[in-house]
Protein backbone atom coordinates (compact mmCIF):
# COMPACT_ATOMS: atom_id res chain seq x y z
CA UNK A 1 0.00 0.00 0.00
CA UNK A 2 1.40 3.58 -1.31
CA UNK A 3 2.81 3.46 -4.27
CA UNK A 4 5.38 6.45 -4.32
CA UNK A 5 9.01 5.47 -4.60
CA UNK A 6 9.58 4.06 -2.00
CA UNK A 7 6.32 1.73 -2.33
CA UNK A 8 7.10 1.84 -6.64
CA UNK A 9 10.54 0.61 -6.16
CA UNK A 10 10.04 -2.08 -3.46
CA UNK A 11 6.73 -3.33 -5.62
CA UNK A 12 9.47 -3.99 -8.71
CA UNK A 13 12.48 -5.29 -6.80
CA UNK A 14 10.63 -7.93 -5.11
CA UNK A 15 8.44 -8.77 -8.20
CA UNK A 16 11.99 -9.08 -10.04
CA UNK A 17 12.88 -11.77 -6.99
CA UNK A 18 9.87 -13.64 -7.78
CA UNK A 19 7.34 -12.62 -5.85
CA UNK A 20 3.81 -12.08 -6.94
CA UNK A 21 3.01 -8.49 -5.75
CA UNK A 22 -0.12 -6.19 -5.77
CA UNK A 23 0.20 -2.53 -5.23
CA UNK A 24 -2.43 0.07 -3.77
CA UNK A 25 -2.75 3.50 -3.62
CA UNK A 26 -5.43 6.21 -3.73
CA UNK A 27 -4.31 7.78 -7.00
CA UNK A 28 -4.28 6.26 -9.96
CA UNK A 29 -1.14 8.29 -11.49
CA UNK A 30 1.19 6.92 -8.42
CA UNK A 31 1.53 4.04 -10.74
CA UNK A 32 3.43 5.86 -13.50
CA UNK A 33 6.35 4.77 -10.92
CA UNK A 34 6.37 1.40 -11.47
CA UNK A 35 8.21 -0.10 -14.15
CA UNK A 36 6.68 -0.46 -17.71
CA UNK A 37 7.16 -4.01 -17.56
CA UNK A 38 5.70 -4.63 -13.70
CA UNK A 39 2.68 -7.33 -14.20
CA UNK A 40 1.31 -7.33 -10.48
CA UNK A 41 -1.96 -5.86 -9.96
CA UNK A 42 -2.57 -2.40 -9.31
CA UNK A 43 -5.77 -1.42 -7.65
CA UNK A 44 -6.92 2.39 -7.03
CA UNK A 45 -8.36 2.93 -3.42
CA UNK A 46 -8.36 3.69 0.43
CA UNK A 47 -5.72 1.20 1.63
CA UNK A 48 -6.55 1.23 5.01
CA UNK A 49 -10.31 0.24 3.51
CA UNK A 50 -10.89 -3.20 4.68
CA UNK A 51 -12.74 -3.73 0.99
CA UNK A 52 -10.21 -2.13 -0.40
CA UNK A 53 -7.42 -4.52 0.86
CA UNK A 54 -9.86 -7.70 -0.09
CA UNK A 55 -9.72 -6.82 -3.33
CA UNK A 56 -6.58 -6.84 -3.97
CA UNK A 57 -5.83 -10.23 -2.42
CA UNK A 58 -4.93 -9.70 1.05
CA UNK A 59 -6.44 -12.67 3.06
CA UNK A 60 -4.24 -14.50 0.94
CA UNK A 61 -0.80 -12.47 1.18
CA UNK A 62 2.12 -13.48 2.86
CA UNK A 63 3.27 -10.01 3.41
CA UNK A 64 1.27 -6.47 3.87
CA UNK A 65 3.48 -3.45 3.40
CA UNK A 66 2.10 -0.06 4.24
CA UNK A 67 4.54 2.76 2.75
CA UNK A 68 2.29 5.54 2.45
CA UNK A 69 3.61 9.07 3.39
CA UNK A 70 1.28 8.76 6.85
CA UNK A 71 2.36 7.37 10.13
CA UNK A 72 -0.93 6.84 11.18
CA UNK A 73 -2.68 5.44 7.69
CA UNK A 74 -0.11 3.59 7.26
CA UNK A 75 -0.16 1.65 10.82
CA UNK A 76 -3.98 1.35 10.80
CA UNK A 77 -3.54 -0.39 7.56
CA UNK A 78 -1.29 -2.89 8.46
CA UNK A 79 -3.77 -3.52 11.42
CA UNK A 80 -6.22 -4.29 9.26
CA UNK A 81 -4.08 -6.13 7.54
CA UNK A 82 -2.90 -8.30 10.22
CA UNK A 83 -6.43 -8.64 12.79
CA UNK A 84 -9.43 -8.53 9.87
CA UNK A 85 -7.32 -10.46 7.16
CA UNK A 86 -5.08 -12.62 9.17
CA UNK A 87 -1.81 -11.76 7.50
CA UNK A 88 1.23 -13.04 9.11
CA UNK A 89 3.85 -10.16 8.89
CA UNK A 90 2.87 -6.76 8.64
CA UNK A 91 5.79 -3.94 7.97
CA UNK A 92 5.20 -0.35 7.94
CA UNK A 93 6.96 2.84 7.63
CA UNK A 94 6.57 5.06 10.79
CA UNK A 95 8.69 8.21 10.81
CA UNK A 96 8.39 8.73 14.15
CA UNK A 97 10.63 6.80 16.37
CA UNK A 98 8.49 6.57 19.40
CA UNK A 99 5.29 5.74 17.57
CA UNK A 100 7.11 3.21 15.56
CA UNK A 101 8.21 1.73 18.95
CA UNK A 102 4.38 1.66 19.89
CA UNK A 103 3.48 -0.31 16.62
CA UNK A 104 6.43 -3.04 17.48
CA UNK A 105 5.34 -3.86 20.60
CA UNK A 106 1.57 -4.13 18.87
CA UNK A 107 3.64 -6.75 16.16
CA UNK A 108 3.77 -4.44 13.41
CA UNK A 109 7.25 -4.55 12.10
CA UNK A 110 7.40 -1.04 12.43
CA UNK A 111 10.55 0.43 9.63
CA UNK A 112 11.70 4.02 11.08
CA UNK A 113 13.30 6.38 8.48
CA UNK A 114 14.24 8.80 10.44
CA UNK A 115 16.48 6.97 12.77
CA UNK A 116 18.13 5.04 9.37
CA UNK A 117 18.64 8.54 7.62
CA UNK A 118 20.13 10.01 10.86
CA UNK A 119 22.97 6.78 11.19
CA UNK A 120 23.19 7.47 7.05
CA UNK A 121 23.71 11.38 7.67
CA UNK A 122 26.18 11.09 10.61
CA UNK A 123 27.81 8.58 8.44
CA UNK A 124 28.87 10.64 5.86
CA UNK A 125 29.46 13.65 7.70
CA UNK A 126 32.12 12.14 10.19
CA UNK A 127 32.61 8.55 8.66
CA UNK A 128 35.68 7.86 7.10
CA UNK B 1 -11.70 13.82 35.90
CA UNK B 2 -8.88 14.95 33.98
CA UNK B 3 -10.07 14.73 30.28
CA UNK B 4 -7.69 14.98 27.69
CA UNK B 5 -9.66 15.39 24.27
CA UNK B 6 -7.35 15.08 20.71
CA UNK B 7 -8.95 17.21 18.15
CA UNK B 8 -10.92 20.49 18.38
CA UNK B 9 -13.29 20.54 15.52
CA UNK B 10 -16.70 20.99 16.01
CA UNK B 11 -16.93 17.43 17.85
CA UNK B 12 -14.09 18.11 20.30
CA UNK B 13 -14.86 21.74 20.81
CA UNK B 14 -18.33 21.24 22.02
CA UNK B 15 -17.20 17.94 24.40
CA UNK B 16 -15.08 20.25 25.78
CA UNK B 17 -17.72 22.74 26.61
CA UNK B 18 -19.83 20.20 27.79
CA UNK B 19 -17.09 18.94 30.25
CA UNK B 20 -15.82 21.61 31.63
CA UNK B 21 -19.50 22.91 32.02
CA UNK B 22 -20.21 20.27 34.42
CA UNK B 23 -16.83 20.51 36.10
CA UNK B 24 -14.58 18.81 34.77
CA UNK B 25 -10.50 19.70 34.13
CA UNK B 26 -9.84 19.25 30.31
CA UNK B 27 -7.01 19.60 28.03
CA UNK B 28 -8.06 19.93 23.81
CA UNK B 29 -5.02 19.09 21.55
CA UNK B 30 -5.24 20.32 18.07
CA UNK B 31 -2.41 21.71 15.49
CA UNK B 32 -4.76 24.00 14.04
CA UNK B 33 -3.98 27.52 15.97
CA UNK B 34 -6.88 29.23 15.18
CA UNK B 35 -9.07 26.21 16.69
CA UNK B 36 -6.99 26.85 20.14
CA UNK B 37 -7.48 30.58 20.19
CA UNK B 38 -10.93 30.18 19.93
CA UNK B 39 -10.93 27.59 21.93
CA UNK B 40 -9.28 29.46 24.88
CA UNK B 41 -10.96 32.29 24.15
CA UNK B 42 -14.23 31.03 24.96
CA UNK B 43 -13.32 28.47 27.65
CA UNK B 44 -9.97 29.89 29.34
CA UNK B 45 -6.40 28.58 28.70
CA UNK B 46 -7.64 24.91 27.82
CA UNK B 47 -6.04 24.15 24.74
CA UNK B 48 -2.55 23.61 23.03
CA UNK B 49 -0.92 22.94 19.95
CA UNK B 50 0.32 20.14 18.87
CA UNK B 51 0.06 16.76 16.61
CA UNK B 52 -1.78 14.74 19.44
CA UNK B 53 -0.61 11.39 17.89
CA UNK B 54 2.81 12.08 19.10
CA UNK B 55 4.32 10.49 22.46
CA UNK B 56 5.81 14.28 23.30
CA UNK B 57 2.47 16.00 23.08
CA UNK B 58 0.59 13.63 24.94
CA UNK B 59 3.16 13.89 27.80
CA UNK B 60 3.10 17.28 27.79
CA UNK B 61 -0.30 17.52 27.81
CA UNK B 62 -0.32 15.34 31.37
CA UNK B 63 -1.76 12.33 29.56
CA UNK B 64 -0.03 9.98 32.66
CA UNK B 65 -2.72 11.46 34.78
CA UNK B 66 -5.55 11.33 32.51
CA UNK B 67 -8.42 9.59 33.19
CA UNK B 68 -10.10 10.19 30.44
CA UNK B 69 -9.15 10.27 26.62
CA UNK B 70 -11.35 11.40 23.67
CA UNK B 71 -10.42 11.06 20.11
CA UNK B 72 -12.46 12.99 18.27
CA UNK B 73 -10.14 14.11 15.09
CA UNK B 74 -12.10 13.75 11.51
CA UNK B 75 -9.76 11.21 10.60
CA UNK B 76 -10.17 8.20 12.04
CA UNK B 77 -6.56 6.74 11.30
CA UNK B 78 -5.45 9.92 13.61
CA UNK B 79 -7.99 8.87 16.18
CA UNK B 80 -6.80 5.13 16.49
CA UNK B 81 -2.95 6.54 16.41
CA UNK B 82 -4.31 8.69 19.60
CA UNK B 83 -6.04 6.10 21.36
CA UNK B 84 -3.30 3.06 20.85
CA UNK B 85 -0.42 5.59 21.81
CA UNK B 86 -2.56 6.98 25.02
CA UNK B 87 -2.83 3.00 26.15
CA UNK B 88 0.60 1.76 25.08
CA UNK B 89 2.56 4.51 26.57
CA UNK B 90 0.39 6.05 29.03
CA UNK B 91 -1.80 3.12 30.12
CA UNK B 92 -4.92 5.78 29.64
CA UNK B 93 -7.82 3.72 31.69
CA UNK B 94 -10.11 4.88 28.83
CA UNK B 95 -10.17 5.77 25.37
CA UNK B 96 -13.43 6.98 23.81
CA UNK B 97 -12.71 7.20 19.95
CA UNK B 98 -15.07 9.25 17.46
CA UNK B 99 -14.99 6.67 14.06
CA UNK B 100 -15.99 8.83 10.64
CA UNK B 101 -16.20 6.17 8.56
CA UNK B 102 -18.76 3.14 9.94
CA UNK B 103 -17.08 0.76 7.88
CA UNK B 104 -13.44 1.48 10.45
CA UNK B 105 -15.75 0.35 13.16
CA UNK B 106 -14.54 -3.12 13.23
CA UNK B 107 -10.99 -2.67 13.09
CA UNK B 108 -11.43 0.05 16.60
CA UNK B 109 -12.99 -2.76 18.07
CA UNK B 110 -11.03 -5.81 17.16
CA UNK B 111 -8.13 -3.58 18.56
CA UNK B 112 -9.67 -2.88 21.82
CA UNK B 113 -10.77 0.09 21.82
CA UNK B 114 -13.16 0.72 24.92
CA UNK B 115 -15.61 3.02 23.24
CA UNK B 116 -15.90 4.26 19.69
CA UNK B 117 -18.64 6.72 18.49
CA UNK B 118 -20.07 6.84 14.80
CA UNK B 119 -21.49 9.87 14.06
CA UNK B 120 -22.99 8.29 10.77
CA UNK B 121 -24.18 4.97 13.11
CA UNK B 122 -25.68 7.34 15.76
CA UNK B 123 -27.52 9.77 13.07
CA UNK B 124 -29.30 6.80 11.22
CA UNK B 125 -30.10 5.18 14.41
CA UNK B 126 -31.48 8.53 15.18
CA UNK B 127 -33.94 8.55 11.82
CA UNK B 128 -34.81 5.02 12.51
CA UNK B 129 -36.17 6.05 15.31
CA UNK B 130 -37.88 9.19 14.19
CA UNK B 131 -39.45 7.74 10.98
CA UNK B 132 -43.11 6.73 11.01
CA UNK B 133 -43.22 2.93 10.97
CA UNK B 134 -43.83 1.03 8.83
CA UNK B 135 -42.32 4.21 6.40
CA UNK B 136 -44.81 5.68 3.57
CA UNK B 137 -42.38 6.14 1.01
CA UNK B 138 -42.60 8.75 -1.45
CA UNK B 139 -42.02 7.74 -5.11
CA UNK B 140 -43.10 10.57 -7.40
CA UNK B 141 -44.95 13.47 -7.67
CA UNK B 142 -47.22 13.39 -10.43
CA UNK B 143 -46.57 15.64 -13.10
CA UNK B 144 -48.94 18.73 -13.31
CA UNK B 145 -50.82 18.03 -10.53
CA UNK B 146 -50.70 18.25 -6.63
CA UNK B 147 -51.25 14.45 -5.97
CA UNK B 148 -48.27 12.14 -4.96
CA UNK B 149 -47.53 8.07 -5.78
CA UNK B 150 -46.29 6.57 -2.64
CA UNK B 151 -45.73 3.35 -1.43
CA UNK B 152 -46.81 1.76 2.13
CA UNK B 153 -45.76 -1.73 2.69
CA UNK B 154 -47.61 -3.62 5.19
CA UNK B 155 -46.26 -5.11 8.03
CA UNK B 156 -47.08 -8.61 9.41
CA UNK B 157 -48.71 -7.37 12.40
CA UNK B 158 -50.85 -4.80 10.59
CA UNK B 159 -54.81 -4.75 12.05
CA UNK B 160 -56.05 -4.27 8.12
CA UNK B 161 -54.19 -7.34 7.62
CA UNK B 162 -57.46 -9.22 5.59
CA UNK B 163 -59.73 -6.49 5.06
CA UNK B 164 -61.21 -5.34 1.89
CA UNK B 165 -60.05 -2.33 0.75
CA UNK B 166 -64.15 -1.15 0.93
CA UNK B 167 -63.05 -1.60 4.48
CA UNK B 168 -60.64 1.15 5.04
CA UNK B 169 -61.34 4.57 5.35
CA UNK B 170 -58.95 6.45 2.99
CA UNK B 171 -58.50 9.77 3.28
CA UNK B 172 -60.47 11.94 0.15
CA UNK B 173 -59.08 11.58 -3.21
CA UNK B 174 -56.40 9.11 -2.23
CA UNK B 175 -56.70 6.25 -4.54
CA UNK B 176 -54.89 3.02 -4.54
CA UNK B 177 -53.54 2.27 -7.55
CA UNK B 178 -51.78 -1.26 -7.53
CA UNK B 179 -50.90 -3.87 -5.36
CA UNK B 180 -47.50 -5.69 -5.37
CA UNK B 181 -47.81 -8.86 -3.42
CA UNK B 182 -45.16 -10.21 -1.50
CA UNK B 183 -44.54 -13.33 -4.28
CA UNK B 184 -43.95 -10.05 -6.43
CA UNK B 185 -47.03 -10.31 -8.59
CA UNK B 186 -49.04 -6.94 -8.98
CA UNK B 187 -52.25 -6.52 -9.00
CA UNK B 188 -54.69 -3.68 -10.04
CA UNK B 189 -56.68 -3.93 -6.70
CA UNK B 190 -60.63 -3.47 -6.63
CA UNK B 191 -63.19 -2.95 -3.78
CA UNK B 192 -62.86 -6.78 -2.87
CA UNK B 193 -59.18 -6.67 -2.71
CA UNK B 194 -58.09 -7.58 0.57
CA UNK B 195 -54.89 -6.28 2.59
CA UNK B 196 -52.30 -8.95 3.23
CA UNK B 197 -48.95 -8.99 5.03
CA UNK B 198 -45.85 -7.46 3.13
CA UNK B 199 -47.71 -6.31 0.51
CA UNK B 200 -46.36 -3.02 -1.16
CA UNK B 201 -49.30 -0.44 -2.06
CA UNK B 202 -49.15 1.88 -4.25
CA UNK B 203 -51.63 4.62 -4.01
CA UNK B 204 -51.65 8.45 -5.36
CA UNK B 205 -52.85 10.84 -2.60
CA UNK B 206 -52.76 14.87 -1.53
CA UNK B 207 -49.49 15.49 0.63
CA UNK B 208 -51.10 16.51 3.44
CA UNK B 209 -53.10 13.36 3.82
CA UNK B 210 -49.76 11.36 4.14
CA UNK B 211 -50.30 10.08 7.39
CA UNK B 212 -54.40 9.49 7.28
CA UNK B 213 -53.42 7.18 4.35
CA UNK B 214 -50.67 5.41 6.42
CA UNK B 215 -53.10 5.15 9.35
CA UNK B 216 -55.83 3.96 6.52
CA UNK B 217 -53.50 1.09 4.96
CA UNK B 218 -51.47 -0.10 8.14
CA UNK B 219 -53.72 0.59 11.51
CA UNK B 220 -49.92 2.19 13.24
CA UNK B 221 -50.02 6.03 13.69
Amino acid sequence: MGCGRVGARVASELEADGHEVAVIDYDARAFLLLPTDFRGRKIVGNGVDKEVQRNAGTPAADIFMALANGDNRNAMAAQVAKHLHGVPRVVARIFDPERAEVYRELDVRAVNPTVVVTDLVREAAFGA
Amino acid sequence: MYIIIVGGGKVGAQAARELVASGHEVTVIDPVPAKVDGINEELGQIAVRGDGTEVRIQAEAGMNRADLVVAATGRDEANLAVCQVAKRRFQAPVVIARINNPKNEEIFKVLGMDITVSATQAILAQIEQELPSPPLIRLLTLHASEFELVEVVVPAEAPTIGLPLSALELPPQALVSLIIHPDGSPEVPTAETRIEAGAGVMAVTLPQHEADLRRALTGAG
